[in-house]
């Protein structure tokens, strides 16, 4: 497709005896947010690390607006910008430094604006090791994006962080998209995934299990709607199996909680009982499964609710 | 070339900066210098004439020996090397830059030396002050390519503080600093041959100071050279982005390569 930025096509990377990676194909269109989920040792760091130029593929193809990765790291440099899992910064490197140093090698003019936008504009002087981890995240990211890459990598980046950090963090990823810049993100946070990425890929032992947008994988599960229930004579809580297309009854606090296959049958169902009961509702939530459950239910199958029932 | 001053001058402010690195820098160098001055004068008057070429041997090989090779393997674990990778710093860079800035250390600190070690302790002066630089430019540098090479092949600090004391301990005891190698036993006096402050000493006695060497100087130079070209092209060649990535895994005995010139001169310089 004209508009895809980043193409991996059967790539397959094998370490010895381990298959890290086998023969997976994703596209990542400009001024996607894509997310790689997928639990340790998915491949998610390798897949990502030969993106970045760092690892040479065992077989198959990458590609990053028309460039070879390993073959052309030249050319990479300047269309990518990274921010590591890990710090990859020294201990001594002051913020400011930081900026000029990255910036010099990218050949661009420093950045302070970027530096006072994530709240760095107090910490020009002080070192890399004396800065919080929320503001060691915020520091990489200034770097990664200083010379205004076409393509983002981040992998884990609001690890560690504090509420307000990661709002803030996602609303610079928002602003990235909004000027056209292609993210590609790794992580573990699912609802950080569910609320940031337009599609993500689900990887298991080297391999895409499943990719989509959030809402399409939430529907492609096994279907099952969370209903939570509270009434004030609690009349619900002595009663098992009597509602349509309910798999599994859980009790929860003063919550009866059912997962059913159709929300539509059972919802008035249980209105109908409990007026019949001379039961009032107190409270009435009705959820589609979260990207998590999905998740859970791809790598984890004995694990999660659909698996339960 | 802006890439590579920024560089340059964040590598420079950290050998300052660092409390480790100022240490082994400035700190010890200059204290043992001090004391040297104050007990080994008095005690050992062969001692004054080379005290100025010894206390700086010390200077470099506690600045190249002692405090280069650490960051390097602290930068390789920590993912340092693989973000310098990712944002195009080169990795002739990445070699060059720590082996100048300790240079650069190793010169200031000699300064003080060469210019108090008079006045304070009655030390011997240079009577030949252009051979005297050369001198000091050329071991800074071969010391400085040794450094980096124990930084580059050692996978971590223990292997460095081996590789490091099996250097800098014989050069303290055998290699002419405090006592002349000329005293050593013949056997003792050729294994004292492997160690490139023996060349040094060598070198600065005869064409710096208008003492009597024990070898011809110019081979003393040559073996420095050849020495220190030798460890910097390795630390090029062997140096890797990232300890967990193989794929430019080349064998680190190579690095044994750097003696040849030393091994030659101990079977060759010996009558």
């Amino acid at each position: 497709m004209a508009d895809d930025v980043v193409l991996v096509k059967d790539f397959r990377k094998v370490y010895g005896d381990t298959i890290a990676v086998d023969g997976i194909s994703f596209e990542v269109q400009r001024g996607e947010i894509f997310g790689l989920l997928g639990p340790n040792g998915a491949g998610k760091t390798t897949i990502m690390e030969s993106l970045e130029g760092l690892r040479q593929p065992t077989d198959g193809s990458l590609n990053l607006l028309g460039v070879n990765p390993t073959r052309q790291p030249n050319r990479l440099r300047n269309l990518i910008g990274v921010q590591l899992q890990a710090s990859g910064l020294p201990a001594s490197m002051t913020t400011q430094e930081a900026m000029e140093f990255f910036c010099a090698y990218h050949q661009v003019a420093p950045r302070p604006d970027l530096l006072l936008r994530l709240g760095l504009g107090e910490k020009l002087t002080s070192q890399f090791s004396t800065l919080s981890t929320g503001l060691q995240r915020r520091l990489a990211l200034a770097l990664a994006v200083a010379h205004d890459p076409p393509v983002v990598l981040l992998d884990e980046p609001t690890a560690g962080l504090d509420v307000g950090s990661r709002v803030e963090l996602h609303e610079v990823m928002r602003e990235l998209q909004a000027r056209g810049t292609t993210i590609i993100l790794a992580t573990h946070d699912m609802a950080e995934a569910e609320k940031m990425a337009d599609r993500v890929a689900i990887l298991l032992k080297g391999k895409i299990a499943t990719t989509g947008t959030p809402t399409q994988l939430t529907a492609t599960g096994s279907g099952l709607v969370k209903i939570s229930v509270s009434s004030e004579a609690a009349s619900l809580l002595q009663e098992t199996g009597i509602f349509p297309e309910v798999s599994q009854q859980l009790i929860k606090d003063e919550y009866v909680i059912y997962y059913s296959h159709d929300a539509g049958e059972t919802v008035p169902a249980i209105l109908d009982y409990l007026k019949a009961h001379g039961d009032h509702l107190v409270d009435l939530r009705v959820e589609r499964p979260s990207l998590e459950e999905r998740f859970l239910e791809i790598t984890q199958p004995d694990h999660s609710n659909g698996g339960m029932s | 070339m802006t890439a590579f001053f920024h560089h340059f001058m964040y590598d420079f402010r950290t050998g300052l900066r660092d409390k480790s690195l100022l240490l082994m820098n400035y700190l010890f160098p200059l204290g043992f210098y001090i004391l040297m001055g104050l007990l080994m004068t008095g005690l050992n008057p062969t001692f004054a004439p080379t005290m100025i070429p010894a206390m700086i041997l010390v200077a470099m090989m506690a600045c190249t020996l002692l405090g280069l090779p650490n960051p390097v393997v602290e930068s390789r674990e920590a993912g340092i090397f693989r973000s310098f990778k990712i944002n195009g710093v080169p990795a002739l860079s990445i070699v060059t830059i720590p082996v100048l800035s300790s240079c650069v250390h190793i010169i200031l600190v000699s300064t003080i030396i060469t210019f108090t070690a008079g006045p304070l302790f009655k030390a011997g002066i240079p009577v030949n002050w252009g051979y005297f630089v050369l001198v000091l430019l050329l071991t800074a540098f071969t010391f400085a390519s040794i450094g980096m090479l124990i930084g580059v092949v050692s996978p971590n600090s223990r292997a460095i503080v081996l590789f490091s004391q099996s250097i800098f301990l014989p050069s303290m005891i055998l290699g002419g600093l405090m006592v002349p190698s000329s005293m050593l036993p013949p056997t003792l006096y050729r294994v004292s041959l492997l160690l490139p402050t023996s060349h040094a000493m060598n070198a600065w006695k005869g064409l710096a100071f208008g003492m009597e060497p024990a070898f011809d100087p110019r081979w003393a130079l040559l073996i420095l050279l050849s020495s220190g070209m030798i460890a910097f092209a390795l630390a090029i060649y062997l140096f890797s982005w990232d300890s967990k990535n193989k794929q430019r895994d080349r064998n680190p005995f190579l690095a044994l390569l750097t003696l040849i010139p030393y091994v030659l001169g101990a079977i060759f310089l010996v009558a």
